[in-house]
């Protein structure tokens, strides 16, 4: 048998052996899109509810992800620069949330900042509300979304070498200079990358908010939530939600894969 | 790769075409429950309101006590949950829930039938708040109070649509009137999808009152809450049906089970956590 042909076995091997997973994985998918119906979408965007949790959820996703590029990318690059046994362990426990069931993650925000929690009671005192508002929405959100992000610019960071920060430091270039024109456009792709999973996590994110900020259509009812209670009460309505979520997060792949593949942006 | 991703999409195309038709479940073989062995371990699964949590945990403790070799697998959720778990096709032999509507709904999908529904419990709404009574609460009217942290189950579940009822007709009593009722959905800061749910968050101390089954108070979270009895005049008797599903495998064991439930020792059990055995004050 010549190299080739055994060559066209082994890879027709491959793909069969991993024919059942990749089948199993897109089959519920393919099964959701069978319910496509524009009319029923455009029927469904009629009812108040429907268009109020995705309002809802594209503004909160939207607003974490901004929180998240703004207070993670300093948690990023001193992840990416420091090398000691501290700053590794803190890396590990921003994963966490990656990994934690979404209900213990409400359950942990709900007992931190609700008005009985050891902070929630100060904020409280303050005449602040936190859980069963938008702001537990966003807080939810951020909880679990934010590694996605601080992983994702850390790594892209890191790949930035030190000698070329050094040399421009030389040169007279204040921290922030070499923050701003070598780091962050040397790992831009990264910090968009982690950005775009941010979002779509924070836009998928269920457990922790039905727990910390209820359910509540109009305030705190985004579409996760929506589609768990429409499931029980009205089906046309979840499934018009879970087709729209699924384009959203599809959409938002592709654009991480197209990031990802770009030649155009500066190796790293 | 470009290929491989071609691949990917068409299988997922013809997925999504093929998915309209086709589904009907194979109908599996006769099980083989006649040997002895399979009969000494059965076991039997149930699907519950979960207001119903303790009083069936209590039962079916009874049950398999009496019965060696039965197991019982509990499903607490809410009811409309459960059955729409049931009408996608969750197999279980026996089904309980918080209001007729579901096991209606039930009887028009053919999960049961109705000859073999029976009422076997009764409960009231009533309101909750954390013992320490953060909104010092002391009668109904002051659900109303500004600014109050209310926390009540989604119209999608039995005690929240019970809940909307109880508010309709404190609207029409001239002693409460309609402000009540649009104050009240104004202090709404949650619909929790189970009723559980809204009486932890209460116990939690998250939320100034919740409303909830009179049953809830003797639950674990009993002693963290105070509460507010409704009137009769303006509360709702809910309704506990429950029967043995069209799809059982062991639908003598599961009426044995249903039985159980109607029996003076079950009644006993439901008693003891907050029920009504028979439809009092009606």
């Amino acid at each position: 048998m010549s190299g080739a042909a055994r060559e066209r076995i082994s890879k027709g091997l491959l793909f069969a052996a991993g024919l059942p997973l990749l089948l199993f994985l897109l089959i519920p998918l393919a099964t959701l899109l069978g319910y496509f119906s524009p009319g029923e979408i455009s029927r469904q965007f009629d009812e108040p509810e429907t268009s109020q949790a995705l309002l809802l959820s594209v503004k909160t996703s939207l607003l974490s992800t901004l929180i998240v590029l703004l207070a993670g990318t300093p948690v990023a690059y001193l992840i990416s620069r420091r090398r000691s046994r501290g700053v590794r362990l803190l890396s590990v426990l921003i994963d966490l949330p990656t990994i934690l069931p979404p209900a213990v993650a409400g359950l942990t925000l709900l007992l931190a900042f609700g008005r009985m929690g050891f902070i929630g009671r100060w904020f409280d005192k303050l005449g602040i509300e936190i859980a069963f508002t938008a702001t537990a929405v966003v807080l939810a959100q951020i909880f679990v979304s934010a590694p996605y992000y601080i992983k994702s610019a850390a790594i892209g960071m890191s790949s930035v070498s030190a000698e070329m920060e050094q040399s421009a430091a030389l040169d007279g270039a204040t921290f922030f200079q070499r923050f701003r024109y070598i780091v962050l456009p040397l790992s831009a792709r990264s910090i968009l990358t982690g950005a775009a999973l941010c979002w779509a996590r924070a836009l998928g994110e269920f457990g922790a908010t039905i727990l910390f900020a209820g359910n509540n259509p109009g305030r705190t009812q985004t579409m996760p939530l929506a589609i768990y209670i429409g499931f029980e009460r009205n089906m046309e309505q979840a499934l018009t939600l879970s087709l729209i979520l699924l384009a959203l997060s599809f959409s938002i792949l592709l654009a991480v894969h197209a990031l990802i593949n770009r030649n155009s942006l500066p190796p790293e | 790769m470009r290929k491989f991703v071609l691949l990917a999409f068409g299988t997922l195309l013809v997925l999504a075409l093929g998915s309209g038709c086709g589904g009907a479940a194979k109908k599996s073989g006769e099980s083989d429950q006649d040997t002895p062995a399979a009969r000494e371990s059965r076991t039997l699964t149930v699907f519950a309101a979960a207001s119903l949590t303790d009083a069936f945990k209590e039962l079916g403790k009874k049950f398999e006590a009496a019965h060696p070799g039965v197991t019982i697998n509990f499903n607490f959720g809410a009811s409309n949950q459960l059955r729409a778990q049931l009408e996608q096709g969750a197999s279980a032999d026996v089904f309980a829930s918080a209001n007729k509507k579901e096991i209606d709904a039930a009887l028009g999908s053919k999960l049961a039938e109705s000859a073999d529904v029976r009422l076997f419990a009764w409960n009231r709404l009533v309101v909750l708040y954390p013992k320490a009574n953060p909104a010092h609460l002391g009668t109904l009217q002051d659900l109303a109070k500004p600014k109050l942290k209310l926390i009540v189950a989604d119209k999608a579940v039995p005690v929240g649509k019970y809940t909307l009822e109880m508010l309709d007709k404190a609207a029409a009593d001239p002693a409460l009137g309609a402000e009540f009722k649009s104050a009240v959905l104004a202090n709404i800061v949650s619909r929790e999808e189970n009723v559980k749910a809204v009486v932890a968050k209460v116990a939690l101390g998250e939320a100034d009152a919740g409303i909830a089954y009179v049953s809830d108070l003797s639950g674990k979270d009993g002693e963290k809450l105070g509460r507010i009895t409704i009137a009769d005049a303006l509360n709702l008797m809910a309704e506990y049906p429950l029967t043995v599903l069209a799809k059982s495998a062991q639908k003598d064991l599961a009426g044995q089970f249903v039985d159980f439930v109607l029996s003076p020792e079950g009644k006993a059990v439901l008693r003891a956590q907050g029920f009504l055995t028979e439809p009092a004050g009606k």
